[in-house]
């Protein structure tokens, strides 16, 4: 299983029945596709959605229907539209049971940097800064390190925060880690590593409470 | 009382140079394409744009981009377009970035009279830096002013000549917002029916927001992302 899937399917297990969820783009959209069965969960896309369904049929496209992808996808049986205005009332209101993101770094304090690289072109924070200010949960979906092995999880992010003390838990190919008040707590471990392997490649305290569980 | 215009092009020949206009539209979904298509042949120059993004090179605002009538870019994101990455590094066009739901509710706030609000979102960011904050019941808030522009393009599915408005799916995004937030509302519609065609609970936006209509004379509805499923095999 290669480290995106170990890590969608991971944060899957966390959906409960009734979760209105927003995923963000790239990594966290895939979320959808591992939905365990039995758990009905309603997507919300931040241009004005609520009920995102499957990317449609040739036959099925509708230029007037995208998520915040800006993806070509379709609607389901109890579907509704609203303005972005509403959407975001849904976001900030804290009315969004969860939300997937991609993250450059996360730091110990829950604080999330995710949206600017300084020295390159600004993009654009979309609808970050909202989600992570409004959800109820924050669940970090990200590879663990860098492509070069440098530490993303950090006693103090370095990189401008997209929000302060926001996230909930962080999941990556390696382990989940929750945060808590007292920092970050290692609840478990992929299965084929080891508590000093993940320790390694974490910039940051790692609590242990006995024995972590295995992913 | 006649709010019909016979075209996009006598809507933006009421547009001077320098002046801020709001543009409707998520990425390329629900733009109003005959309006932006109009101003760009008419040329009118130095212009602040108000839209979720700039399009992309070659259709939505990115075509105004690409003729430099746009000074002042204001968004939420500008990742898709080339030409507008080009012209921000030079310096050519100046941006300012908004969080996408701030951006929607100061528009919003715009059109309801409201001077300000309160919202955790950008707390202890960039966002936040230099402006007004306040503890609300022990949550951090940082105050936003009302976003107002001189002009809206808006772009909905069927409006009747009043100007009540009914949009289609996902093309609606911030359009009912915009066309409550400038001085002078264009709305650009795919059909234009008389009054009492529209279900009255159906209207989205009221006709008091909507200065002029007009109906598009063409659409190309262009896909930004096309993601097709295929059918499976039973």
């Amino acid at each position: 299983m290669d480290k995106r899937e170990r890590i969608v399917r991971r944060i899957a297990q966390e959906l409960r029945d009734g979760d209105y969820v927003n995923l963000g783009i790239g990594m966290p959209t895939l979320v959808a596709n591992y939905v365990p069965p039995g758990v009905d969960i309603t997507l919300h896309s931040e241009n004005g959605m609520l009920g995102v369904g499957p990317y449609p049929l040739e036959s099925e496209i509708d230029p007037d229907l995208v998520n915040a992808g800006k993806e070509i996808v379709t609607e389901l049986p109890g579907t509704s539209y609203c303005s972005s205005a509403d959407s975001f009332a849904m976001v900030r209101g804290g009315h969004i049971d969860m939300t997937v993101l991609g993250a450059l770094e996360v730091d110990e304090e829950g604080n999330l940097a995710n949206w600017m690289v300084p020295g390159k072109m600004m993009k654009g924070m979309g609808g970050a800064m909202d989600l992570v200010a409004g959800a109820k949960r924050v669940i970090i979906a990200m590879e663990h390190t860098t492509k070069d092995g440098g530490h993303k999880v950090l006693k103090t992010c370095v990189l401008p925060l997209t929000g302060t003390k926001v996230v909930n838990m962080i999941v990556s190919e390696l382990a989940v880690i929750e945060v808590t008040p007292k920092g970050l707590v290692l609840r478990e471990i992929a299965s084929d590593t080891t508590v000093d392997a993940v320790r390694k490649a974490t910039g940051a305290t790692l609590h242990v409470d006995g024995e972590p569980a295995r992913f | 009382m006649n709010k019909v215009l016979k075209s996009a092009e006598e809507a933006v020949a009421q547009i001077p140079d320098g002046a801020s206009i709001m543009c409707g539209g998520f990425g390329l979904c629900g733009l109003p394409e005959n309006l932006i298509r109009a101003l760009h042949a008419r040329g009118t120059r130095n212009l602040t744009i108000i839209s979720n993004n700039p399009g992309v090179d070659d259709f939505g605002v990115g075509m105004l981009v690409r003729t430099k009538q746009v000074a002042h870019f204001i968004g939420s994101y500008v990742g898709e377009n080339k030409e507008f990455e080009r012209q921000a590094i030079a310096g050519e066009i100046k941006y300012t970035l908004v969080p996408q739901g701030t951006f929607a509710e100061r528009i919003r706030a715009a059109g309801a009279g409201i001077g300000g609000f309160f919202t955790p979102t950008g707390y202890g960011t960039m966002v936040g830096e230099g402006k007004e904050t306040r503890v609300i019941d022990g949550r951090n808030y940082i105050l936003e002013a009302p976003l107002h522009a001189d002009f809206a393009f808006v772009k909905a599915y069927k409006g009747d000549t009043k100007g009540n408005l009914i949009y289609r799916k996902t093309a609606r995004n911030f359009n009912p917002v915009m066309a409550t937030a400038a001085r002078v509302t264009f709305a650009e519609v795919e059909e234009i029916v008389e009054p009492g065609r529209l279900d009255p609970d159906a209207i989205v936006t009221p006709g008091i927001f909507v200065t002029h209509v007009l109906k598009g004379a063409h659409y190309d509805k262009r896909i930004e992302r096309r993601t097709v499923r295929q059918l499976q095999a039973v």
